[in-house]
């Protein structure tokens, strides 16, 4: 605190300056909340000794970084549809987007991906997180992280690196929390008291080793003063565009793809009560994928500066890559085999196999998205976008809230949530919500694509730049109302999470159970 | 120990798990990023490129500071409607000095790698201050603060430093006048003939308006002036530079 | 080392080395002795018996 205290005295920037005393605040009040905490109280609730502290914790966050992250991207989607709703220099769509994909992927997911992450490893290896206190640190100095990172955008703090935008000092200090993680979850796996290592697990240590790798690598930079927040990347134009979209598109593959995995491959066979279709299967998924995806980067840069036989590469890699991506879907789909019915009677279920239908459809999607024929016409337009949302609504957000869902109850040593039909609500809302945006999206980014290259007889072309925007206005609107239907079930969910927590049961008719279905006729 | 037995041994080994994945993850980028860096046909030979003038650097570092790249790309792609929207499609050497590279990835608003020259000064402030007053169509964001904003070059001649430890060949003479140059290239009637010297090309003049201080408006707009203007394309063989 | 070489190695050499490994990544993984293990493996989440009783 003292240190971000001068490192805002002496800073060369007004940014750097702000940002240091943001930073100076948020220990001072750490300081004080933690000296004021009771003294921790050991043995609590469960029986093998688990640490579900920052499990705890990181479940209300998780859906708390979720509605933050959503409400952005819903006032980004306004401001292309209004642009008047840009108040600048702080809160242009400029500053405003990385904001929202940094809340989505970083805040939401990574915190989802943590939390669930020190769930399961313990469970799985049935042994308690390693390294003590260590997990609290991850944990609160991924939360600074995430705060850091969040004001940096708004104060135009920014390496313009996509989801890498957070400038070397945050970087930095995001490395230190990486390692710590890395060493509580392989201490876990080390000190395990069964003898096989659970594939969920696999898939979380591929998430946590590779993005460090991937961070590290695309983060190396020179700062101009250890007092400012201004930096310059070591690579230069087109390494340095390779550089970020092999980590861009393995933020994707590692981030949002293996970790979710390792969450879909422990709760979903939870919560089916039946174990994973083919363990077999899941191992070749496993190595397929992480072979296969790092690859796949060049497919962002097709017909750019970058040399064609890295583009080829990219897109054939990304083809193949569709196999492994189905070979995880059917076996996360058999899982249910022989109770199909658990799809009625149970929202939970529900929300997690909708989870799994829409990363087959998105993994169906990219690899198509990467042909470089079809990519001239995507690249650039919001069929992009689109794509993304089916797979970051549709995939990342629903198995989310299936493990929150699943693990609320049990953290807290409630009989069940507060409310089953309000997850039926919100399953709908949140469907209904992702396939109008991605519909909506995916036309208007045709159009748009379309627009672009339409000649006319005599062999000019049809449209301005400018009326291609004008074209895309009434899809802005209709994705933003998408959008706001996907906020909804978010706020639906948090009530639902709150009355959970605060030990309160709604009375209300059940979900139908098999006795009461009628038997087909 | 049979060879079939052996497979336990990863599945039951957390470290041999780790070191496998991380091989395993590292050959795809290995393969495809370490060659660019050796191949000799990756960054095209072409006349004209230069580091950016200290005025042009401050200005890029709004541009990425603002979150441009958000919106608009810096590649033309070889297609018939990029070039002919656009100008000639953009090669690798154009990119060389770009630390980071502001290729983009979405156009929302249009391509920029060639805007330099496009519109006068004037254009590029009004648009910049209320872009519906000259494309009504327009959805960007206001940009007025930055005519408001005096521009802050204490730490000039350490961002051409750094670019320099990075690779760009900047000289110790550049790094020394930065100051200076970034002041006569945006003073009208200011003696230039060094930084022109120095930064071949380089637009000179007050480019908002306001000749009384140097603001951040004036940076920007010095940058977009220049994008895509240094590559002399009458001198340069597309089929010696095919790949 | 230039351009050409890497690239004739790898649409010859290269190509037939990852599809061979693939091969005997995937027998060895769908042998009939790795059944039992895999079985068992896969029962890992469902031994955990720190819940709650009813799980519906």
């Amino acid at each position: 605190m003292v240190g971000a205290f001068i490192m805002s005295a002496l800073a060369v920037d007004d940014a750097f300056r702000i940002h240091m005393g943001i930073l100076t605040l948020i220990l001072g009040i750490g300081v004080v909340v933690a000296m004021r905490l009771p003294a921790p109280v050991e043995g609590v609730a469960h029986s093998a000794g688990y640490m579900d502290g920052p499990v705890r914790v990181g479940s209300i966050l998780t859906v708390f970084w979720g509605i933050i992250g959503f409400t952005v991207g819903l006032v980004a989607a306004l401001q292309l549809a209004f642009p008047e709703l840009n108040f600048g220099p702080w809160l242009n769509f400029g500053r405003i987007r990385p904001l929202h994909t940094s809340a989505v992927i970083f805040a939401f997911g990574g915190t989802a991906l943590i939390t669930t992450s020190f769930y399961v490893v313990q469970r799985t290896t049935r042994a308690r997180l390693f390294g003590g206190d260590l997990a609290w640190f991850v944990f609160w100095g991924y939360q600074l992280f995430i705060a850091l990172a969040a004001t940096g955008y708004l104060l135009g703090i920014t390496q313009s690196r996509e989801y890498a935008e957070p400038e070397w000092y945050v970087d930095l200090w995001l490395t230190v929390v990486w390692v710590a993680y890395l060493v509580v979850f392989l201490g876990t796996l080390l000190k395990r008291k069964e003898p096989h290592i659970y594939v969920a697990n696999w898939f979380y240590l591929a998430f946590i080793v590779t993005v460090a790798l991937l961070h590290v690598v695309n983060n190396l930079a020179v700062p101009v003063s250890f007092f400012g927040s201004r930096s310059y990347s070591l690579f230069s134009g087109v390494q340095d565009a390779l550089t970020q979209w092999w980590y861009g598109h393995n933020a994707v593959g590692f981030f949002l793809t293996a970790g979710f995995l390792g969450m879909m491959y422990y709760f979903l066979p939870k919560q089916a009560e039946r174990p994973v279709y083919s363990y077999r299967l899941s191992i070749i998924h496993f190595w397929a994928l992480i072979f296969l995806y790092i690859w796949a980067g060049p497919h962002h840069l097709h017909y750019t500066a970058l040399p064609d036989w890295a583009q080829t590469l990219g897109m054939v890699f990304s083809i193949m890559l569709w196999m492994p991506s189905w070979g995880g879907m059917i076996n996360g789909l058999m899982t249910l085999r022989g109770a199909w019915d658990k799809m009625r009677t149970d929202p939970i279920i529900r929300m997690m196999v909708i989870a799994v239908a829409f990363y087959g459809m998105s993994t169906f999607e990219g690899p198509v998205m990467s042909i470089k024929s079809v990519n001239a016409l995507s690249h650039y337009t919001d069929w992009t976008i689109g794509h993304v949302h089916s797979g970051a609504l549709g995939w990342v957000g629903m198995i989310s809230f299936g493990a929150i869902y699943f693990l609320v109850p049990r953290l807290w040593g409630r009989e069940r949530l507060y409310s089953l039909r309000m997850v039926n609500w919100h399953f709908w809302l949140a469907t209904l919500g992702i396939v109008v945006y991605a519909a909506v999206m995916w036309v208007s980014g045709i159009m748009q694509g379309l627009m672009w290259r339409e000649y006319d007889s005599q062999g000019f072309l049809v449209y301005s730049f400018a009326e291609s925007v004008a074209a895309m206005h009434p899809y802005y609107v209709m994705r933003a109302a998408g959008g706001l239907l996907y906020l909804a079930g978010g706020l639906v969910m948090a009530f639902n999470i709150a009355m959970t927590i605060a030990g309160r049961v709604r009375t209300e008719r059940p979900m139908p159970t098999p006795a009461q279905l009628q038997p087909a006729e | 120990m049979s060879l079939i037995e052996k497979h336990g041994i990863i599945e039951r080994n957390a470290s041999l798990l780790l070191v496998g994945s991380l091989l395993v993850v590292c050959i795809g980028g290995l393969v495809e990023i370490t060659p660019l860096f050796y191949f000799q046909n990756t960054i095209e030979k072409v006349e004209g490129m230069r580091p950016y003038s200290p005025l042009e650097l401050a200005g890029r570092d709004i541009y990425i500071r603002e979150g441009c790249y958000v919106c608009h790309s810096q590649m033309i792609r070889p297609f018939r409607d990029e070039v002919e929207r656009y100008g000639n499609y953009s090669l690798a050497a154009e990119s060389m000095y770009d630390h980071p590279f502001q290729w983009g990835s979405k156009r929302t608003g249009p391509d920029l790698a060639r805007v330099g020259g496009r519109y006068s000064n004037e254009w590029q402030v009004q648009h910049l201050t209320d872009p519906r007053s000259v494309v009504p169509e327009s959805i960007m964001p206001s940009y007025a603060f930055l005519a408001k904003a005096t521009l802050d070059y204490d730490t000039i001649g350490g961002m051409l430093q750094a670019n320099a430890t990075v690779g760009v060949p900047y000289t110790q003479d550049m790094i020394d006048n930065a100051s200076n140059d970034l002041i006569a290239q945006a003073t009208p009637d200011a003696d230039t003939s060094a930084v022109a010297d120095r930064y071949p090309k380089a637009v000179f003049g007050d480019f908002d308006g306001d000749s009384q201080r140097i603001t951040e408006m004036d940076a920007l707009v010095a940058y977009l002036q220049m994008l895509g203007t240094l590559v002399d394309f009458d001198s340069y063989d597309a089929e010696a530079n095919y790949r | 080392m230039d351009y050409n070489t890497l690239r004739h190695f790898a649409d010859s050499w290269g190509l037939v080395y990852l599809f061979v490994i693939f091969l005997a990544v995937a027998v060895y993984i769908f042998r009939p002795g790795a059944k039992k293990a895999a079985i068992e493996a896969a029962q890992i989440p469902l031994r955990d018996t720190d819940e709650r009783v009813d799980s519906k």
